[in-house]
């Protein structure tokens, strides 16, 4: 799906995502890990073309994407939900819609799909209720509905549970696996719950100060780990 | 007192529906409305694609709006009739004591205060907003629409302030207006001839009027604006 090659992004003089070489196969539901500020959501960022490498090559199925043109009609076949997501000023509809409105869809098709995605997500009763009177909880689904209504062929997601209660944490899981399963949709998630990671993931991605300093399939990783700072990491949030 | 006076000659001249003053509250209101029209039809896009550069890049042209945004009417009215005036480059047209030439210098004036504005609006929506509707695959231009539309309340806000601005400037309007009466008088330039002739009262009765209408555009405008629609 993704294939990066000596990818570099920096900020001023810091290296905050340096990856000689990584892969991210198709239809697998990737579980990104690491701890804070170690370049998860940067990497997610620049998969999604939200940010531009420094240097090297972000391949998706085969396309290029620094130098492809158009970006548009590689960007509409993604989609993302950011950290701490923004909706719109608008009602919940109108922001499930907005992806596929953009994408030039009709009425009818529009509002079939949104329906359809709210009622996924648990929210169909909240149609029309103004997107900035939601709950957290309400808002992260709200937004996690705006990304895989377009049917994307990979979903990004970070931290999608971050601020949900245990019922819609689960809720959340089984949506995940249900459009990883039946639409083949590949999906790369970031996570900071190791239980997470494991109930969801098939390969497992372990990033430390920008660099991917584990990667593999998801009870390799955990059994055994060949990195002591992914040990470490595994085992102190196992603990706790 | 004179204030008082003054209240119950604003209080007639409306009763009345002073068919006089009716005239001049109609030639302000689409003086500046026009103007406030035209400036915005040019000063919300232009205003957006300055939000949407990157600020270190618009730095100049940021710093001249601002500015402009301070621009003396008189200064605007100068140059307008320099440009109608009959030695002017534009005297053949004839426009100077028209409507058209108040609609021409409101427009200047209004200009840097919408575009200022807006782009003040959609730098502080910004990079969420844009990354939100980039990375589900709106393009450049559905982008600033989404901008725009997001920051709708602070652009209309833009535009009221314009037209609160022209409504209450004298100097440029009567520059190039010529206060000609029931042709290119407005309210301001009325209070200030009146104020001249001695004739409080009228002055007066004049700007409590201007005061109402002021009040009532941002009524409606505020409705407009869908606050507290939900
Ligand atoms: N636009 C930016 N400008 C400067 N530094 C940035 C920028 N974006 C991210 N960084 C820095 O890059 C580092 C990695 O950030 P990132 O958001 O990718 O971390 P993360 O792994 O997602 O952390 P968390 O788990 O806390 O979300 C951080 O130290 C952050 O301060
Ligand atoms: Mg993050």
């Amino acid at each position: 799906m993704f294939r990066l090659e000596s990818v570099c992004k920096s900020y001023g003089s810091r290296n905050v995502v340096e990856i000689p070489g990584c892969v991210f196969t198709r239809g697998l539901i990737h579980g990104i890990m690491g701890p804070s500020g170690s370049g998860k959501s940067t990497l997610l960022r620049l998969l999604n073309m939200i940010e531009k490498p420094t240097a090297g090559q972000i391949i998706f199925r085969g396309h290029d994407l620094v130098t492809c043109r158009p970006r548009l009609s590689l960007q509409r076949r993604m989609a993302m939900v950011f950290q701490k997501p923004v909706l719109f000023e608008a009602s919940v509809y109108e922001n499930v819609a907005y992806g596929l409105k953009v994408r030039g869809l009709q009425r009818a098709d529009v509002r079939e799909k949104v329906l359809e995605a709210l009622k996924t997500v648990g929210l169909v009763h909240l149609e029309r209720q103004p997107a900035r009177t939601l709950s957290g909880g309400e808002a992260q689904r709200v937004a996690i509905a705006r990304a895989f209504v377009t049917e994307p062929e990979v979903l990004l997601l970070d931290e999608p549970t971050s601020n949900l209660d245990p019922q819609n944490v689960g809720m959340i899981e089984d949506l995940v696996r249900m459009i990883n399963r039946e639409r083949q949709t590949t999906v790369i998630l970031v996570t900071h719950n190791v239980f997470q990671a494991r109930r969801l993931a098939d390969h497992i991605t372990f990033m430390y100060e920008g660099k991917v300093v584990e990667d593999g399939p998801t009870e390799a990783v955990f059994t055994s780990p060949g990195d002591d700072r992914t040990r470490a990491f595994i085992h102190g949030d196992m603990v706790y | 007192m004179v204030i008082w006076d003054g209240l119950s000659q604003a209080f007639s001249l409306i009763i009345t529906r002073d068919p006089a003053m009716m005239q001049i509250i109609w030639m302000s209101l689409l003086v500046s409305g026009v103007s406030v029209l035209l400036a915005s039809a040019a000063g919300i896009p232009l205003g957006t694609w300055l939000g949407l550069a990157p600020a270190h890049r618009v730095r100049w042209l940021a710093q001249i709006l601002y500015t402009l945004m301070g621009l003396p009417p008189v200064l605007v009215g100068l140059f307008v009739y320099l440009l109608l005036s009959s030695a002017g480059p534009f005297g053949v047209l004839n426009l100077l004591f028209s409507p058209t030439a108040m609609i021409l210098a409101q427009t200047i004036l209004a200009l840097p205060i919408v575009t200022g504005l807006t782009m003040i609006a959609v730098r502080s929506k910004d990079r969420e907003i844009r990354d939100t509707a980039v990375s589900l695959g709106a393009s450049a231009w559905q982008v600033a629409l989404t901008i725009i539309r997001e920051a709708r309340l602070a652009i209309t806000g833009a535009v009221v302030t314009g037209l609160g601005r022209l409504m209450a400037e004298v100097g440029a309007v009567m520059m190039v207006g010529g206060n000609i009466e029931g042709k290119t008088r407005v309210m301001t330039s009325a209070i200030v001839l009146e104020t001249r002739r001695g004739n409080f009262e009228m002055a007066i009765g004049l700007g409590i009027v201007l005061l109402a209408l002021a009040f009532i555009i941002n009524s409606v405008l505020y409705r407009i604006q869908g606050v507290g629609r939900h």
